[in-house]
């Protein structure tokens, strides 16, 4: 039987899903759900994932190394190729925010979801961003308007901007290479770390400094834009748990932001989005000083974000479904128009949400463990959804990042949804690797964060 | 004579030290990378660097030798 001309799975037929892991498992579950046919990619060290078997098709790509891999984008596309998929959706990260790909995936004739590579290039580079975004009219943290040439030049720019500064990769993203100097040695030493980090993992050695904010809540906005470049913004989350820079628990909508702000920052993230002609969905993260009532643009994410469930839980979308229905040129879903109605008014949608990332790691000092994983069992029931990327009889290997699951939980407030992932926290059984989720509990027992008053410094404090 | 074993599975990312190194206790040897994160493997009391066993993108699993040192 052929799909509805004009229907998703008729536009869009078939998927690759260029990622691996529990994003590309949860993106091939929507796929089904929509009838569309899912190809899969993988490397020899995730043959046995269950998002392999789980897709229609599957294509071995190469070893395990990314570059060898799920960055390797000719053997993507030569996979998308032998598979007639009519388009891919990069999930985040590897090539998700690559232009140059995003550019090769139209070329070859396939169907890119995502936005266009000229909005990706515009919020990549987090210098230019920054630059753009001042001149939307979005605040922006004092930093750098130009990379950072050099050590020299790095503290000369650290005393006009004034300490503590975070040194940044202006390539960068995932929290990796970035560091805070409180003081010109403390410059010194961190420049030539980041540079070298800048290079190693987004091939750009280009740094810049940014005021640091010592006491600040890492607050997000989800936007989508629709076919016709109206973008809207749907809801905000509250990032600040994070270790060396990387998040572990975000929430939605963000706690105790009173409506003026959370308008405010809804309005900002829709300029942000005209700004750079976005398409698709999107994330606009900005740094709030709740104490000052003001918030500083940081950066855009032109693409899907780890932590898009908590928004999926209380607003009822599925955000995967409204990228394929942008790519395949349809509308967005009718409801995204109340939720951006709430949104403006800084109002927020009924109930809330948490993640908590369950990584492959030690609780004590956040240190990787990979290995094999000898049992694995989810937790599950109401208003408990879990995104899991491996199961029992998986190897954790040392090439990808140390994300295991997401562990989600919606709730009528707040506190119901933080009991509902204490108590799912005790429930997910994972041997084999080590796992954070004794410090997930120690975290959701906090009186702090039970009370929803943190702030980045939140994880240091509890392992300082 | 010390043996530095790897504590974990995870890439050889760069190698610091040479064979021959007259090395201070703390000194950095290799650091490895392992799931996006960078450890530096340091050595264990001062002397001579004697054998290095690894080499720029090896894959190290847990227990494997990475340098002799005296």
């Amino acid at each position: 039987m052929q799909p509805a001309r004009g229907s998703l799975p008729g536009v869009l037929e078939s998927v690759l899903v260029a990622n691996r892991g529990e994003i590309a498992r949860r993106i091939i579950a929507t796929l089904r759900r929509l009838g569309i046919r899912s190809v899969a990619v993988y490397s020899e060290a995730d043959a046995g994932l269950p998002y392999v078997r789980e897709a229609d098709e599957a294509v071995l790509i190469g070893p395990a190394p990314p570059a060898r891999s799920y960055l390797d984008a000719g053997a993507i596309l030569a996979a998308a190729r032998r598979t007639g998929a009519r388009a891919v959706h990069p999930g985040y990260g590897f090539l998700a925010e690559n232009a140059s790909f995003a550019s090769q995936v139209a070329a070859a004739g396939l169907i890119w979801v995502g936005p266009p590579p000229a909005a990706i290039e515009a919020a990549g580079d987090k210098i230019a961003a920054r630059n753009l975004m001042a001149a939307a009219g979005v605040p922006v943290a004092a930093g750098s308007s130009s990379p950072v040439a050099d050590e020299a030049a790095a503290e000369a720019e650290a005393a006009r901007i004034g300490y503590p500064v975070m040194i940044k990769a202006a390539a960068g993203g995932g929290g990796i290479g970035m560091s805070v100097a409180r003081d010109p040695a403390a410059l010194r030493a961190g420049f030539g770390t980041a540079r070298s980090r800048a290079e190693r993992f987004f091939a750009s050695p280009a740094i810049l400094l940014e005021r640091y904010i010592e006491r600040a809540r890492h607050v997000e906005v989800q936007i989508l834009g629709d076919r016709d470049g109206r973008v809207l913004a749907v809801g905000d989350r509250d990032c600040s748990a994070q270790r060396r820079h990387q998040k572990v628990a975000e929430e939605a909508p963000a706690p105790g932001l009173d409506p003026g702000l959370r308008a405010a920052l809804a309005a900002a993230a829709t300029r942000a989005g005209e700004a750079v002609g976005y398409r698709g969905a999107g994330t606009v993260e900005c740094l709030v000083d709740v104490e000052a009532g003001d918030f500083v643009f940081l950066e855009m994410n032109t693409r899907l974000q780890v932590e898009h469930p908590v928004t999926e839980l209380v607003t009822g979308l599925d955000l995967v479904e409204q990228q394929l229905r942008v790519a395949a040129g349809r509308d967005l879903d009718p409801a995204v128009h109340g939720l951006a109605a709430l949104a403006q008014v800084g109002f927020t949608p009924h109930g809330h949400a948490i993640e908590l990332r369950v990584y492959a790691e030690d609780p004590l000092r956040f240190l990787p463990s990979p290995g094999l994983i000898t049992a694995w069992s989810e937790p599950s029931g109401p208003g408990v959804r879990v995104d899991a990327g491996y199961e029992a009889g998986n190897e954790v290997t040392p090439f990808y990042d140390p994300l295991l699951a997401k562990l989600c939980a919606w709730g009528q407030d707040r506190a119901a949804a933080l009991d509902r992932a204490r108590a799912a926290v005790d429930a997910f059984v994972i041997t084999g690797p080590k796992t954070n989720l004794p410090f997930l509990a120690e975290l959701l027992d906090d009186d702090g964060f039970r009370r929803g008053s943190y702030d980045t410094s939140v994880i240091g404090r509890l392992r300082s | 004579m010390t043996e530095i074993r790897a504590e974990m599975v995870a890439n050889v990312w760069k190698v610091v030290a040479a064979e021959g190194d007259e090395l201070a206790d703390g000194d950095t040897l290799v650091i490895l990378e392992s799931m996006k994160m960078e450890i530096p493997v340091l050595a264990e009391g001062s002397g001579k660097l004697t054998r290095l066993a690894v080499a720029e993108g090896d894959v190290i699993q847990e227990g494997d030798l990475i340098a002799v040192i005296g």
